[in-house]
């Protein structure tokens, strides 16, 4: 197997030549069916099983060369890629059909804030293992009754002097089940104002007091939990930023969320346009209506995918995304859902049977709108922080 | 890859586009001609062609600024804005597209021209109530060294004003483009009255005979010349558009700040709360398309359809939900003849059907995307 480092990568003159001779060289032939349903996805962690040899060999060679989590820097396992080299190795693994290697909630959602907000120790300890997709990590934000107020958290953690003392309950903690580590928000001083005296919190699933119950959904599947913390003891070091300013990792981190669950919206679209769909159903191609509400998807899509493009160019250009996440977030779910209407109208009755994936898929966008804030908080986001409506 | 930000330079003009413009052609400047019914501002146009717009698209050396088409999006977002009237799109932007790609030195001259402010054009293509490039039956024989056209054409945009006329024939080799001038003998035109406040005529030709240098590019080629004009007038009909839209949008969130309801801003109430934000994330998506569109056709014209289909399609349909929810969410007032909320409708109406409408640019969209 060929082991070049990342800083090559990073700095090679030709990189588009260079990465794509690493990944005809180096995607295994299993892996290039192009990215799957939610089977497919390789989530790493402990307890994983891999589906199969090639799965687990795309995953260990491209976490040997950072390509798990391509733009993070070398030093926590990543390569160091820039957006624009990102971006080419995203095209150039789209043309091998290639599949992810390593999703998870590590890189999508902690790794981030964690860059941002983490001590260098913390850095060095968590974030090469998600590289690695040694360590599967789940979100402890929900708690019941509370919904979308978020700073609304009741499970708090107790100051013990050596440790903390944490007590209460999550819900909708997807995959806590399958999880290795937990980063939840606790209350940490409950006299503080709501979201003054919240900390961003690390635990190991396998702490003492931790249990976790899966939830069946509409969809048939479990991808999500209710978690219980009774008596948990956590060591000190384990809080992510200050104690009690844990809503700022939150903020940072829901922003993030926000644009991944928006930007998931896309990647079923990306490369397959809806007229794909239509032209391998029986009738979708010749039923007008059909045919006009997935031009007029098509089209929403095309620009969603752009305005994506525009706030990362924006990003970049220093000038932060913001509350315009909320957007993003607002847009690409709405859209995701239109998608999958379209999907399963242009399947008509095939796409009723269970097992066939479309179902569950179509179903599982119905809870799009919901989490990471539902489409409603969304709008009073913007029109409160954006447009200055109200109060 | 070219950045999907406004750089400096553009933000630049951005802001000399709106002084001038809020200066020399607010909408009460519409109103006013409206009410003198008056189609044409000579007076502004001028000083628009002494700002240099008119050459925006103009080479250099014909005494153009050349700036390209993003450029010429900020100034007719801009113009959008504040309603303006004049023959940017027809002459600055659609003619001079075309005349570029001829190079030759009669269009060198008509380029000089647009630049300096002697000469503005329209573009006399429809035939029918719909946008329908393909379908021309305006006719050009060959007769000599020249042609003779015979036919009829409507919604001319500028018709009555332009100085010269583009116009799409039909001849025994193909789509024929033509660039006469619009007092030619035979070519009679009459204005009709448009809820825009603007001229669109109908031009009926009579035996009006060319010269054979009268002829742009190729006979049988004048689709494919004009396909470039039409796409960066499609683009920059867009931006206008879209500005439209933005400046409709702030209009209605400055009245629901400022409107009180049962003792309360009308802002409060969570039910326009949300559409207002539910416009302006649409309005977000559509501005995203009309970037890529001007960036798209300064960087990469042959591909750039799709792009320019995206953002046509889009800002039409914004542009008709941010006037719709303008009306509505300012409730009688927004249907009086005195407050400005009308003109923007109607503007949007006649945006949409010009140049093709929402269902002839998201078909092509779809069709470019394998449908």
């Amino acid at each position: 197997m060929t082991t070049e480092s990342g800083t090559e990568f990073a700095d090679a003159p030709d990189f588009r030549k260079k990465i794509r001779v690493w990944l005809e060289e180096n995607c295994p032939a299993e892996m290039r069916d192009g990215a799957g349903g939610e089977a497919e996805i390789c989530w790493g962690g402990r307890n994983w099983t891999f589906a199969c040899e090639g799965q687990k060999l795309w995953l260990e060679r491209c976490a040997t060369v950072g390509l798990t989590v391509p733009t993070w820097p070398k030093a926590y396992g990543g390569a160091g890629l820039s957006r624009e080299q990102d971006k080419i190795l995203k095209e150039e693994m789209a043309a091998l059909n290639a599949r992810s290697p390593l999703d998870s909630f590590g890189i999508w959602m902690l790794g981030p804030a964690l860059l941002k907000f983490g001590t260098e120790e913390q850095k060095q300890k968590f974030l090469p293992p998600i590289a690695r997709g040694e360590i599967r990590w789940c979100q402890g934000y929900s708690e019941p009754g509370a919904g979308s107020d978020l700073a609304g958290v009741q499970s708090r953690a107790e100051d013990k002097g050596d440790h903390w003392l944490v007590n209460g309950q999550k819900i909708w903690t997807s995959y806590a089940d399958k999880a290795d580590w937990i980063f939840a928000l606790l209350r940490t001083d409950k006299d503080a104002p709501k979201h003054k005296g919240i900390s961003f919190v690390l635990m190991d699933m396998k702490s003492d007091g931790i249990t976790t119950r899966p939830i069946r959904l509409i969809s048939g599947a479990s991808p999500f939990c209710e978690t219980f913390f009774d008596d948990v003891k956590v060591p000190k070091e384990q809080v992510v930023g200050e104690v009690n300013r844990g809503w700022d990792v939150a903020k940072y981190l829901l922003t993030h969320e926000r644009e991944m669950i928006s930007a998931g919206g896309q990647t079923m679209g990306a490369g397959r346009p809806l007229g794909a769909v239509l032209a391998e159903s029986e009738t979708g191609a010749s039923d007008p209506v059909l045919r006009a509400d997935a031009m007029r998807t098509e089209v929403d899509a095309l620009a969603m995918e752009l305005t994506l493009e525009r706030y990362k160019d924006q990003a970049e250009g220093g000038q932060g995304v913001g509350d315009a996440s909320a957007m993003l977030k607002y847009a690409g779910t709405e859209l995701n859902k239109r998608r999958l209407e379209l999907v399963m109208a242009a399947g008509g009755s095939d796409a009723l049977v269970w097992g066939d994936g479309r179902a569950a898929s179509w179903l599982r966008t119905k809870a799009n709108s919901i989490e990471g804030g539902t489409s409603e908080v969304m709008l009073s986001i913007i029109s409160r922080r954006i447009l200055g409506l109200g109060a | 890859m070219v950045k999907l930000v406004q750089t400096e330079e553009e933000a630049m003009l951005q802001d000399a586009g709106r002084a001038l413009l809020e200066k020399s052609a607010p909408v009460s400047r519409l109103r006013e001609l409206r009410d003198q019914g008056q189609t044409h501002d000579d007076a502004l146009w001028q000083e628009m062609v002494a700002a240099g717009w008119a050459g925006i698209l103009v080479p250099e050396a014909a005494g153009g600024a050349d700036m390209g088409h993003a450029a010429a999006h900020v100034l007719a977002r801009e113009m959008g804005r504040n309603l303006t009237v004049s023959p940017f799109l027809s002459t600055a932007v659609i003619a001079a597209t075309v005349l570029r790609r001829c190079d030759d030195p009669r269009s060198q001259l008509a380029l000089g021209e647009i630049a300096s402010g002697a000469r503005t054009y329209a573009l006399a293509l429809d035939e029918k109530a719909k946008f329908d490039p393909e379908h021309i039956e305006l006719k050009a024989e060959k007769r000599g060294n020249g042609y003779v056209l015979n036919g009829e054409k409507r919604f001319v945009v500028g018709g009555s004003n332009a100085s010269h006329v583009l116009v799409l024939a039909r001849g025994e080799d193909g789509l024929c483009l033509f660039d006469l001038p619009a007092d030619r003998g035979g070519l009679s035109r009459t204005s009709s009255e448009m809820i825009d406040s603007r001229d669109a005529a109908e031009l009926v030709f009579e035996n009006v005979e060319l010269s054979g240098d009268e002829i742009l590019g190729m006979a049988g080629s004048g689709g494919s010349l004009l396909q470039f004009g039409l796409e960066a007038g499609q683009a920059a009909l867009a931006a206008e558009t879209e500005g439209l839209a933005q400046a409709a949008f702030e209009m209605t969130t400055g009245y629901l700040k400022e409107r009180k309801q049962f003792g309360v801003p009308i802002a409060s109430f969570q039910a326009l709360q949300h559409r207002a934000a539910h416009l302006w994330c649409e309005i977000e998506l559509t501005a995203s398309a009309i970037l890529h569109a001007g960036r798209m056709l300064d960087s990469d014209p042959q591909n750039a359809t799709l792009a320019v289909s995206l953002a046509k399609a889009r800002a039409t349909d914004t542009a008709q939900l941010a006037v719709r929810e303008g009306v509505q969410m300012h409730g009688g007032i927004g249907m009086t003849d005195a407050y400005d909320m009308g003109f923007y409708m109607k503007r949007a109406r006649v945006a949409a059907e010009w140049l093709g409408d929402y269902g002839y640019h998201a078909d092509r969209v779809a069709r470019l995307r394998g449908f």
